[in-house]
């Protein structure tokens, strides 16, 4: 915020939504149980024009968390540092409450692919993730949030399990997690697990922030439809069924609906916020 | 080779066979869920050209784009997180498809594209107003230094691009007619559109983005368009704020 102070210094344990700029006036005039939003960093890099000025507009009334997507903290290249100064640089100017990014990589050589890619769970894979946090957290001078995957395949080289890695992650770098509900659920089903015992497994201490989405089955060619991560439709039952389930362990969090493609009105948007309200109230 | 770098291989590569060492549900062989990868980054830098060309888009039709997209993506992936700025060379590789060979003018659609988009972007600024510009005498006019704003693009084309644009853009506009055209993108707030430029208004603008006195890019001009119509050319720029301030005068 340009006066330098935050008004939100956390995100509160409350629904929040992706942010979409046609949602800017409706998200102010009729937020309903919204308190906070979520931004895609690299959307945000230009130099002024409108983005820049709703988030400035928006910061006034809603907490903010600042989501990347382009880091590849799973990379095998050491991180882009003009990519670590702008993401400092926006985090000095929006002061977000929360800052995350994902387990991912996305970045190869002088490639970025514009997708969150799979990485295997070996101990070469955790300290180079590990080494890449603590870059990211002493660069923007914040703890970050790191997101588990949507899994469609496994690696045959894995030696740890998901939630074992991620456990290890917070315990080397202090690293926070960001727990993305819909994303265990399409794992789970892809690689045949329980979402149950992957929840059950998870370092919840370490959470501060939960996710829900929409995603879409694919049938074709497989015997099981695998699920895809879509963020394009409303959230399924079971997954909030599976979210307040997690919030059993977790106590309450900070709850956001991610819907980025086919992007609803805002009415429909706010609905799936007041359900997630009535989850965290439940 | 690394696991990672197996894994980006066959990416953008429909012809390479899948990585090994991939498995699916209950430890089976992951067989095609390898796919689901190949089609989120192709599928997902389409989108992006389609968001980032509209000009281009509407000119061939989402099929024609379509068919043309999935051959730039493989050969041009991103260089930056910040896809923004994706698709700088999309231009160059229109010129260079030889189905499009009559269609010459598309290459600067893209580049009014990309134009379009570096506005949206670029840095804010307050616009030098026209009063403070009226308070000069007209000979300390003419010794000024007009600074464009840095959301003002300037385009020259040898093809009708402001026609074409608003063709394609806008409801009920004429066909456009063969000529050569300068477009002046200006952004008054925060929605950037094109503007076209009286003919010679490309020579003078360049001049003044140059540092050009408003009295020597008006010479560089007449040398080149005698009926040059400055105040045509400075109205326009004046009305849509394309500069941010002065310099001398």
């Amino acid at each position: 915020m340009p006066d330098g102070t935050a008004r939100f210094a956390t995100l509160p344990a409350s629904p929040g939504v992706g942010y979409k700029p046609q949602h800017f006036k409706d998200l102010q005039d009729d937020p309903g149980p919204v308190q906070w939003i979520e931004i895609h960093a690299e959307n945000y890099m230009g130099d002024g024009g409108r983005p820049l000025a709703q988030l400035r507009a928006l910061s006034e009334k809603f907490a903010l968390s600042v989501h990347g997507v382009g880091l590849s903290i799973g990379g095998e290249m050491p991180l882009d540092r003009d990519h670590l100064a702008r993401l400092k640089k926006l985090c000095d100017w929006a002061k977000p409450a929360s800052f995350s990014e994902h387990l991912a990589w996305s970045t190869h050589e002088s490639e970025f692919l514009n997708d969150l890619l799979p990485l295997p769970y070996t101990e070469s894979t955790l300290s180079r993730v590990a080494d890449h946090i603590s870059q990211v957290q002493d660069t923007i001078g914040r703890q970050m949030l790191l997101e588990n995957p949507s899994s469609y395949l496994a690696f045959d080289e894995s030696t740890l399990s998901e939630t074992d890695f991620l456990a290890e992650l917070t315990h080397r770098t202090s690293c926070g997690l960001l727990l993305d509900v819909n994303n265990v659920f399409i794992s789970a089903q892809n690689l045949g697990l329980a979402p149950r015992d992957y929840i059950d497994a998870y370092p919840v201490d370490a959470v501060g922030e939960l996710h829900v989405g929409g995603h879409e089955e694919d049938s074709v060619g497989f015997n099981q439809p695998l699920l895809i991560d879509s963020h394009s439709r409303p959230v399924v039952d079971p997954v909030w069924d599976l979210l307040a389930y997690t919030l059993d362990r977790t106590g309450p969090k900070p709850v956001l609906v991610e819907w980025d493609n086919d992007v609803p009105d805002w009415p429909t948007l706010r609905t799936e916020a007041e359900r997630a309200a009535d989850v965290l109230t439940r | 080779m690394t696991t990672l770098q197996r894994f980006r291989t066959p990416l953008l590569d429909p012809t390479q066979d899948r990585p090994e060492g991939l498995r699916g549900a209950a430890g089976a062989p992951a067989d095609t869920r390898y796919d689901v990868y190949r089609n989120n980054v192709t599928h997902s830098l389409i989108a992006a050209l389609h968001s980032a060309f509209p000009l281009v888009l509407k000119v061939l039709g989402t099929q024609n784009f379509d068919r043309l997209a999935p051959a730039y993506v493989r050969a041009h992936p991103p260089t930056s997180p910040l896809m923004m700025h994706y698709g700088a060379d999309f231009p160059d590789f229109l010129a260079a498809q030889p189905q499009l060979s009559k269609m010459g003018y598309l290459p600067d659609c893209a580049r009014l594209d990309l134009a379009l988009r570096r506005s949206y972007h670029a840095a804010d600024s307050a616009p030098f107003d026209l009063e403070t510009f009226q308070q000069l005498t007209p000979e300390e006019m003419m010794q000024t230094q007009l600074i464009p704003a840095p959301a003002t693009v300037l385009l020259r084309s040898s093809w009708p691009l402001f026609d074409i644009w608003r063709f394609n853009m806008q409801a009920d506009a004429p066909k456009p007619q063969m000529q050569a055209q300068d477009v002046l993108i200006t952004r008054p707030e925060f929605d950037p559109a094109p503007h076209l430029l009286p003919p010679g208004g490309g020579d003078w603008f360049a001049a003044l983005a140059e540092g050009a006195t408003l009295d020597q890019a008006h010479d560089t001009a007449l040398a080149l368009v005698p009926d040059f119509d400055l105040g045509a050319a400075l109205g326009l720029c004046f009305a849509t704020g394309a500069f941010r301030a002065k310099n001398g005068g």
